[in-house]
């Protein structure tokens, strides 16, 4: 089936040239997605506004318009800066982004590498971002920068393990690290004898599925876990002192990891790319599967960017009480009850 | 009636929010501004307009000004009697009357100062300008904002005083 497509053989070298041109133009796309969708319209509508109205059609070029915006800025650097960190740091986080999008299945063939252990390669790079915002922070030669650099790195150390453990749950069910195994293992599954749908691991990994939410809200740094960045208290944070282009990094960044966390989410807990009644080995899926994984990562996101828009802000203090004292214990537990339903069932 | 936690309350005060919004029969809370006109309450400060007949140029006005925005120059004149075979009175001509609304802090002390209902509030508010220089409005213009000053509201029945009248 799938020779129809790849009949024309490609070298390795065409291959990875193909793979990297799609990795570079989605990584922006997918941020432009949610930053117009839910940034200006989602949160308007939710704050009884009607958001952005003159760029485009019902103001849906702002977004571009803006970042033409930040494309004219001056870039400035600080005097006493740390040039060469300063510098490096937006690449970073950005390239931390990037690396996530590697193990994102969009099909049966449409994943850039199916590594063995994909879920594990996700959650290790995308912790690389901290090194970027710390590097961002502690470069820029401002107590504010600094401190929000440091809050973020506490905050993401504290909620990458309930994050990591939420993830255990579902790979022991699947008996798989590769994202493509996961999908299939929702795809062959069944509820209770029917096996029209496959299973969904959000039905078994309920408690997994709400760590994992709770968790990846506070590894955007999104509110209500946005302490790193907080206006009101440090001014933005680790990216006080960057103008124009780099800041368009740090943004670009923030939203294509939103992209790539609910497109994991949606691919742990909601089935990925697979659809009921298509059979996932088909060329269809290959077709359908990204149409359904990018419906499913909407209502994913939905919810992130829900959860953001109605929350205010958590003191630092319970954040970290909320992270190690409820989050890893109900992981834990989660991780033992699976692990003794899977090898008793 | 369980009750409902306050986090699961939030959440649906936002979506009902949104869902209110993009009714067609609700809608934003938010006036599309340039588009669609917001309008002001009929006693609304938008700018304040001056009935230059009524000027007696006494500088009461320019004098409380708290932000000394109001210019006023004048000189003597004579008009003519009321009554046939009466003396000549003493006028004062008013030369120039100016409100710099760059300066104006649209208090309204000018407005309650004044003895000889000369001035008025009008609820227009779309006067701004590219040049900062051209928001000094002298009082050929302040006289053209009382076309848009409303009428008074009649006073509640029973009371002694009369309803104050804008003069035309």
């Amino acid at each position: 089936m799938n020779e129809l497509v790849l009949a024309i053989e490609l070298a390795f070298w065409q291959q990875t040239l193909i793979k990297v041109l799609v990795a570079a133009v989605l990584v922006p796309t997918t941020a432009l997605i949610f930053g117009i969708v839910f940034l200006f319209k989602v949160m308007s509508w939710m704050q009884s506004r009607m958001g952005p109205q003159e760029a485009g059609p019902r103001g849906l070029l702002q977004l571009l318009a803006d970042g033409a915006k930040f494309l004219q800025k001056e870039d400035i650097i600080p005097d006493k800066a740390d040039r060469f960190v300063f510098k490096a740091a937006p690449v970073v986080v950005l390239a931390s982004t990037f690396l996530i999008y590697v193990i994102l299945p969009a099909g049966p063939d449409l994943i850039i590498s199916d590594l063995p252990t994909g879920i594990f390669f996700a959650m290790a790079v995308s912790s690389l971002s901290v090194i970027g915002v710390l590097m961002a922070g502690w470069s820029s030669s401002n107590k504010y920068a600094l401190m929000g650099g440091l809050r973020a790195g506490g905050q993401l150390i504290a909620y990458e393990l309930p994050l990591i453990l939420a993830v255990v749950g579902v790979v022991i069910q699947a008996g798989s690290l590769s994202m493509q195994d996961i999908v299939l293992a929702q795809a062959n599954g069944s509820m209770l004898g029917f096996s029209g749908v496959g299973l969904p691991f959000l039905i078994t990994q309920i408690l997994g599925f709400g760590i994992f939410m709770v968790a990846i809200q506070a590894e955007l740094t999104q509110p209500p876990f946005d302490m790193p960045v907080a206006e009101s208290e440090v001014v933005g944070g680790f990216h006080v002192e960057y103008t124009g282009f780099r800041f368009l990094f740090f943004f670009l960044a923030e939203f294509a990891t939103a992209f790539a966390f609910a497109a994991i989410a949606a691919t742990l807990f909601l089935g990925g790319w697979y659809v009921p009644g298509i059979d996932p080995d088909s060329m269809l899926a290959n077709v359908v599967g990204p149409i359904a994984l990018f419906v499913k990562i909407m209502v994913v996101a939905f919810l992130i960017f829900w959860f953001r828009f109605t929350y205010p802000r958590f003191r630092e203090d319970q954040l970290q009480r909320f992270a190690w004292k409820y989050l890893i214990p109900l992981a834990l537990v989660n991780i033992t009850i699976t692990g003794a339903l899977v090898v008793a069932l | 009636m369980p009750k409902v936690p306050g986090m699961v309350k939030g959440l649906g005060v936002t979506f009902r929010t949104m869902v209110e919004t993009l009714k067609p029969s609700g809608g934003p809370a938010t006036v599309q501004y340039p588009h669609e006109k917001e309008e002001p309450a009929a006693r609304a400060r938008g700018v304040i307009a001056l009935h230059e007949e009524n000027c007696t140029s006494c500088m009461l006005c320019s004098r409380e000004c708290p932000d000394w925005c109001i210019y006023i120059e004048a000189h003597k004149t004579l008009a003519p009697p009321r009554r046939a075979g009466g003396k000549p009175r003493q006028v004062n001509k008013l030369d120039r009357f100016a409100i710099d609304y760059s300066l104006c802090m649209y208090c309204g002390i000018c407005v309650e100062v004044c003895p000889f209902d000369a001035l008025f509030w009008s609820p227009e508010y779309e006067f701004s300008e590219v040049s900062i220089a051209d928001l000094l409005h002298e009082k050929q213009r302040l006289g053209e904002w009382m076309d848009t000053v409303p009428e008074f509201e009649p006073y509640e029945a029973g009371s002694e005083a009369k309803g104050r009248k804008v003069p035309r």
